[in-house]
């Protein structure tokens, strides 16, 4: 692959379909393993590494997932490409960052996601479009099944799947969803909800910003917890409290639009107008005013924009994929303005947004 | 408008969804960060990319039952097969090897224990064998659980340490014995790769 092919296609998690996909964008699941017979990655030597690595990669792709696989030597990738792949979801920050031999295989429909050598030996990620956690987890455990026939997982009677860190060790299951939630921060009952989501141990955080400061109204909320309960409870245990944000994210738009009707409008049209016109736009504002356009259109009152789209806009343009798409290098001022002639060639021509694609 | 708790102007309009019905809040910027923090109990700063805590809530969380002088001679252990020190772990939040759940056993313990509210995992098991192992100490029934080979394979982290160590003083003899040894555990423990189409 097909980095290129990558910038081109549109992701599992873009399609904007699924169960209550307004409101919750994806729901993803991954497994934290490591080998037996190797110091785990940031105690492994530059061979130990290459072995794991290449131990990991080969056997990986003996394992049938349903359709191909396709591998990638992250270590090998230009800066711009590892940017790409973390901007998709299909690695990690920590990932692309690293140092040393290590690398991902991805699945062509970009839902299973293999990670090497990063904190530990082997990530798996399985995410599905829209409320599927069951889903996404009855994929990942075929998938691990697999795995585990063919490659002796680090394990111990009572701690269950070793870590590098304790906080994953027991099942290594990381189980979480994004959701889009402009109502609740337009109302400012955000924080509320986080605080009561903190007290039964899960994890909020903003999906682009810094720590736990979001930005577009993104959040990722996951299980805090690992070891003690089964991989079903913890899967359980986030896509319990989903409905009860739905419900609140609902209410907050239905009382925005009852209440303040004309305002609400108006701030969407703003939005919408600016992405139409701006000559230069930034990345932090772009995912501001898109995200207001999204809640927009699913309140009726922007009509001739698909949600899918957003959700791909909402991706393509972020730094990597802008640079990918236009075939050059980029500084942050040139960014900027490819990123609205981009915004205003896409709302201008109301295509799919990808234009330049066979997909 | 005034902020709701006190003579200063109100510059955050709150509004709150309970049981259906609306509460507006209107307060000061102190009086709304009071507000907004109310309750936000622990939690050591802003979680990572995925939600778990930083490790540097986890060194915190290591204090737990130590006095400084047992913490200082717990720093100097070392783990026997990747050789990462207790003190290296605290640091920097990660373990060396698997083995170090084994060798640090007692003193991860309590951390894990905080971290997690429980210590003993109750989920999915590796389906390959059990063996009851040279497990030792922990009784018949977690032997039992010891996925097979588990021992001999994380053993493996042991000997090729001491086989780098066997070439750098020059005795080669050694370490290709650790080489042979290293490669029949491996060839015993982990199934053949079985290359389709
Ligand atoms: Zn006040
Ligand atoms: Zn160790």
């Amino acid at each position: 692959m097909k980095i290129d092919t990558l910038t081109h296609s549109i992701g599992e998690w873009l399609r904007g379909t699924g169960p209550e996909s307004d409101i919750v964008m994806s729901s993803r699941v991954r497994l934290a393993r490591n080998v037996a017979n190797y110091p785990f990655v940031s105690r492994a030597s530059e061979q130990d590494r290459l072995e794991v690595e290449k131990m990991l990669r080969d056997r990986i792709a003996t394992v049938p997932v349903g359709r191909a696989l396709e591998y990638i030597d992250v270590g090998h990738l230009q800066e711009v490409d590892r940017q790409l792949l973390v901007e998709r979801q299909l690695i990690s920050r920590e990932h692309a960052e690293a140092q040393g031999a290590r690398g991902v295989a991805i699945d062509v429909m970009e839902q299973v996601s293999l990670m090497i050598n990063e904190e530990d030996h082997l990530r798996i990620q399985c995410m599905h479009s829209g409320l599927d956690l069951l889903g996404a987890w009855e994929q990942i455990k075929v998938v691990d099944d697999q795995i585990e026939k063919i490659v002796p997982y680090a394990f111990h009677p009572r701690f269950g799947y070793l870590t590098a860190c304790p906080t994953n060790v027991g099942t290594g299951i990381r189980v979480s969803v994004m959701l889009h939630l402009p109502g609740l921060v337009i109302t400012r009952q955000i924080d509320k909800v986080f605080r009561s989501l903190h007290k039964i141990s899960l994890a909020v955080r903003g999906l682009y910003g810094e720590g736990s400061q979001a930005m577009g109204d993104f959040y990722q909320i996951s299980n805090q917890t690992t070891l003690g309960r089964t991989e079903e409870e913890l899967v359980q245990q986030v896509g319990d409290v989903v409905p009860v944000i739905i419900d609140y994210e609902r209410r907050a738009r239905e009382f925005l639009v009852r209440e303040t009707q004309q305002n609400v409008h108006d701030q969407v049209s703003r939005a919408y107008g600016i992405l139409r016109t701006a000559q230069t736009i930034s990345a932090e504002e772009t995912m501001q005013l898109l995200s207001r356009v999204r809640m927009g259109v699913l309140l009726g009152l922007i009509g001739d924009v698909k949600i899918a789209d957003i959700n791909a806009l909402l991706v393509r343009t972020q730094p990597a994929h802008l640079q990918k798409l236009r075939g050059v290098e980029l500084d942050t001022n040139d960014r900027n303005i490819e990123r609205a002639r981009y915004l205003r060639q896409y709302f201008e021509e109301g295509d799919a947004g990808n234009r330049s694609s066979v997909n | 408008m005034k902020c709701q708790q006190c003579d200063k102007q109100a510059v955050f309009h709150i509004t709150e969804l309970e049981a259906g019905a609306v509460r507006e809040l209107h307060l000061c910027e102190d009086h709304a960060r009071t507000y907004l923090n109310q309750s936000e109990g622990g939690g050591g700063g802003a979680p990572d990319e995925e939600g778990k805590p930083k490790a540097g809530g986890l060194a915190g969380a290591l204090d737990v039952g130590q006095t400084a002088d047992e913490l200082a001679i717990l720093d100097q252990r070392a783990c026997d097969h990747c050789g990462i020190t207790f003190f290296e772990f605290r640091n920097q939040g990660r373990l060396g090897c698997p083995h170090d759940y084994v060798q640090f056993e007692k003193e991860l313990e309590p951390l894990i224990a905080n971290i997690h509210g429980m210590i003993e995992h109750t989920g999915r098991r590796p389906s390959r064998g059990a063996s009851a192992g040279s497990a030792g100490a922990e009784g018949a029934a977690a032997a039992a659980a010891l996925p097979e080979g588990t021992d001999e394979l994380t053993g493996v982290i042991c000997l090729r340490r001491e086989m780098k160590e066997a070439i750098s003083r020059e005795d080669y003899e050694k370490a290709s014995e650790h080489r042979d040894s290293i490669k029949a555990i491996e060839e015993r423990w982990i199934p053949p790769l079985h290359k389709e189409g």
